[in-house]
């Protein structure tokens, strides 16, 4: 049972899940967004390296950002963020507040934590920092990325095997079996995987970038009777393959397989983007963020690195500074398959009382 | 407020508009520098980046939706089809198998257009995985159309060769085809029968199984109100097609499947609770519902009270196809905006993590301190 018990939610190694042999340490990112500059190296490195094709040149009037989001033709993208002091304030208010719940970062045995807890202890330390002075103006950069979830929704939902767990514990779509049938980009938590649109062969026909539908400020809305991206331009120099398949970050598999770094992580040049073991990377995520709080910025936090939230644990991991909202990232995501049986039983009686239903129709005499 | 020299140049004040591109609470507060500054008060309580969606829509065009009533109208009719053998209504037991045959071969057609690469959508059959239910879906819908087909080529075929063999020997080809037939009807049916409820049922599953908030919450009743819905277009497609004397048993079940989709809806709106049901009730998959709910009274009450008459019949058999094309497209339409619009995905998201926190689960959260 221990087994099948964590297939579906909650911690688990999914390499030795997917029935790999070899056992390669898991392998994940930790994008540390306080040292980020924003310089959109990892974008430019990961198409370069990966031949993802052009993805539309707006200007989104979005800060710096003009990518938009995670998507078929873009699969690092650098978010920015512009606050005022009152907003860095409430940024450092709910990561006090964080802090001061006291998250064990190892479960003691399987009794749920109390927030009076542990919390205490913790509350007291941060009581004794002293916080840095609030700026007036501060710019969040963070360089998003494919989550490579422990349970990846995508993954699991996927009819034709196309997605695959590889045995570095990552998430990657095989462009030659995929058939488009869209069903991974509505399971993701994260909004990260999309079907690519477009013509094959040359870049003429619209191309996705990651914006469409309730679209850039300013562009007004774009959905018009379709929920599919509308881009505008055409132009472009590139060629565009896989037209039609889900298409996301593979975490370099080809270069993990030579013993690279990822092109991301091997072009930041802040070192803000860090590729390793996953335990490596959780460990300098949790000594970083340790850092951060003693320096005087309770803003900081850590995403993905619990292994018991909703997709038991990312294998990309984040340092934010505020809310993950903020970012564009879910606050509290859950895939959407731990639910399944659940799901199935629920569908089990509606079709037994349809059965019934029509049973019930043909009761009574014949006319 | 302070005046300066360069007020002058100001561009006039955007007027305020709720929900617009840069809007949101992200573009509203993130961004907030050169907002109108006659705003004091952000209009939404939620954080986003710019106002986009978080959780991407499904890509799927109406093909999709519209394969939601063909495959609910397959399933139904082939059940119709099955009691009409078992009960002795030939003219039932025929309309519910080209009904089962037609709606699955459409529907089948409109699945594999909608995909990314239609050349590959034999790919589906490349695997069977219990954690797709679009998988599972597949091998339902190859599994019920084999058979429903099965059932159709005996209904259609063994007159036919029935009338031919009587005049030729009794050991013949042609007789033997016409004793397979015979032996194939029944578990073809059976079959076909089988397999119908998985068709209804699965598809509420397929939209449920999502990041998509409001198909993903509603998983516990959206099952009920899609094999009630699609009952009930079956009902309506046999009134439509089968004479009064026949109709008894459409009439019936068209009574019991709209009581049945009522409160299945209206439970699933309850629970979904006042954010997540909201894409329900407005824009253009509120009116796509309550047409639909208009639709099922009328047609239904059209079918118990008028059934006996041919056209009215008819008519209010047209009347339940409409209302379970509108819910299905409703249903769709409401998925796609709760997807669209980040509140349904931060909203709820953030409620659920706080009523935890409170309770004092405080170890399950994406988002640590250390």
């Amino acid at each position: 049972m221990g087994f099948w018990r964590n297939q579906l939610s909650g911690p688990t190694d999914p390499a030795a899940d997917a029935a790999w042999e070899t056992s390669e340490p898991r392998k994940g990112f930790f994008t540390d967004t306080s040292i980020c500059i924003g310089c959109k190296a990892c974008e430019v490195a990961c198409k370069e390296w990966n031949g993802v094709p052009e993805d539309g040149l707006d200007l989104l009037s979005q800060s710096y950002d003009n990518t938009g989001a995670l998507g078929a033709s873009t699969w690092r993208h650098v978010a920015f963020v512009e606050q005022t002091s009152d907003r860095i304030e409430q940024a450092r208010e709910s990561g006090r507040k964080l802090v001061s719940l006291g998250m064990p970062s190892v479960r003691s045995g399987d009794e749920p934590a109390l927030a009076g807890g542990g919390g205490t202890a913790t509350a007291t330390l941060t009581d004794t920092l002293t916080d840095n002075p609030v700026p007036d103006v501060r710019w969040l950069m963070a360089s998003d990325v494919c989550k490579h979830c422990t349970h990846a929704a995508c993954l699991d939902v996927c009819p034709t095997g196309a997605l695959f767990r590889t045995e570095f514990g990552t998430v990657v779509v095989q462009d030659d079996v995929c058939n488009g049938c869209g069903y991974c980009v509505a399971a993701c938590p994260f909004g990260v995987i999309e079907r690519r649109s477009g013509n094959e062969g040359h870049e003429k026909g619209p191309q996705s970038h990651g914006i469409s539908i309730k679209g850039a400020g300013g562009a007004g809305d774009t959905a018009k009777g379709s929920h599919q991206n509308q881009p505008a331009h055409a132009s472009s120099n590139g060629e565009v393959k896989n037209v039609g398949i889900a298409q996301k970050c593979t975490l370099c598999y080809d270069r993990l397989g030579a013993g690279q770094t990822p092109a991301c992580a091997q072009a930041c040049p802040t070192t803000s983007i860090k590729f390793g073991d996953l335990d490596e990377m959780r460990a300098t995520a949790r000594a970083r963020v340790a850092q951060l709080h003693e320096l005087g910025y309770p803003e900081a936090r850590l995403y993905g690195v619990d292994e018991h939230d909703g997709v038991g644990g990312t294998g990309s991991t984040f340092l934010l500074l505020d809310e993950p909202e903020v970012y564009g990232l879910p606050p509290d995501p859950r895939v959407t398959t731990a639910d399944l049986p659940d799901m199935f039983r629920k569908a089990g009686y509606a079709g037994l009382t349809m059965l019934a239903m029509a049973a019930a129709a043909f009761v009574g005499r014949r006319k | 407020m302070t005046t300066n020299p360069f007020d002058a140049d100001r561009p006039p004040e955007r007027t305020r508009r709720r929900g617009n591109g840069g809007g949101g609470g992200g573009g509203g507060r993130n961004g907030g520098k050169r907002r109108d500054e006659s705003i004091m008060v952000p209009d939404v309580s939620f954080d986003s980046y710019y106002g986009r969606h978080i959780v991407k829509p499904a890509p799927w065009e109406k093909e999709v939706a519209a394969y939601l009533f063909l495959g609910g109208i397959a399933a139904g009719s082939a059940l119709l089809g099955a009691g009409g053998a078992a009960r002795g209504y030939p003219a039932l037991q025929r309309a519910g198998r080209i009904g089962a045959v037609a709606g699955a071969a459409l529907g089948g057609a409109a699945l594999a257009k909608d995909l990314g690469k239609p050349s590959r959508a034999l790919n589906m059959m490349r695997t069977v995985k219990l954690t797709s239910p679009m998988s599972v879906g597949s091998w339902i819908l190859t599994a019920f159309g084999s058979f429903a087909g099965a059932a159709l080529v005996s209904e259609v075929a063994r007159p036919v060769i029935e009338r031919r063999s009587r005049g030729a020997r009794s050991g013949g080809a042609v007789a033997l085809v016409a004793k397979a037939l015979k032996l194939a009807d029944g578990p073809a049916t059976v079959g076909s029968a089988f397999f119908a409820p998985p068709l209804a049922a699965y598809t509420a599953v397929l939209l449920a199984d999502t990041a998509t908030p409001t198909w993903h919450e509603s998983y516990r009743e959206l099952p009920f109100v899609f094999v009630s819905s699609a009952n009930l277009a079956a009902s309506g497609l046999a009134l439509v097609t089968v004479p009064t004397r026949e109709n008894g048993p459409a009439r019936k079940l068209a009574a019991v499947s709209a009581l049945a989709e009522l409160v299945a809806f209206e439970r699933m709106q309850d629970k979904l609770g006042p954010t997540l049901s909201e894409p329900l009730r407005t824009g253009k998959a509120g009116r796509l519902l309550k047409a639909s709910r208009a639709l099922t009274v009328g047609g239904a009450l059209g079918a118990v009270a008028l059934g006996g008459n041919r056209v009215t019949a008819a008519l209010s058999g047209a009347a339940l196809m409409a209302a379970s094309v509108c819910t299905r497209f409703g249903v769709f339409e409401a998925g796609m905006v709760s997807a669209i619009d980040p509140k349904y995905t931060v909203e709820p998201q953030r409620e659920r993590l706080e009523k935890r926190r409170a309770a004092g689960v405080v170890d399950d959260s994406i988002t640590t301190a250390r």
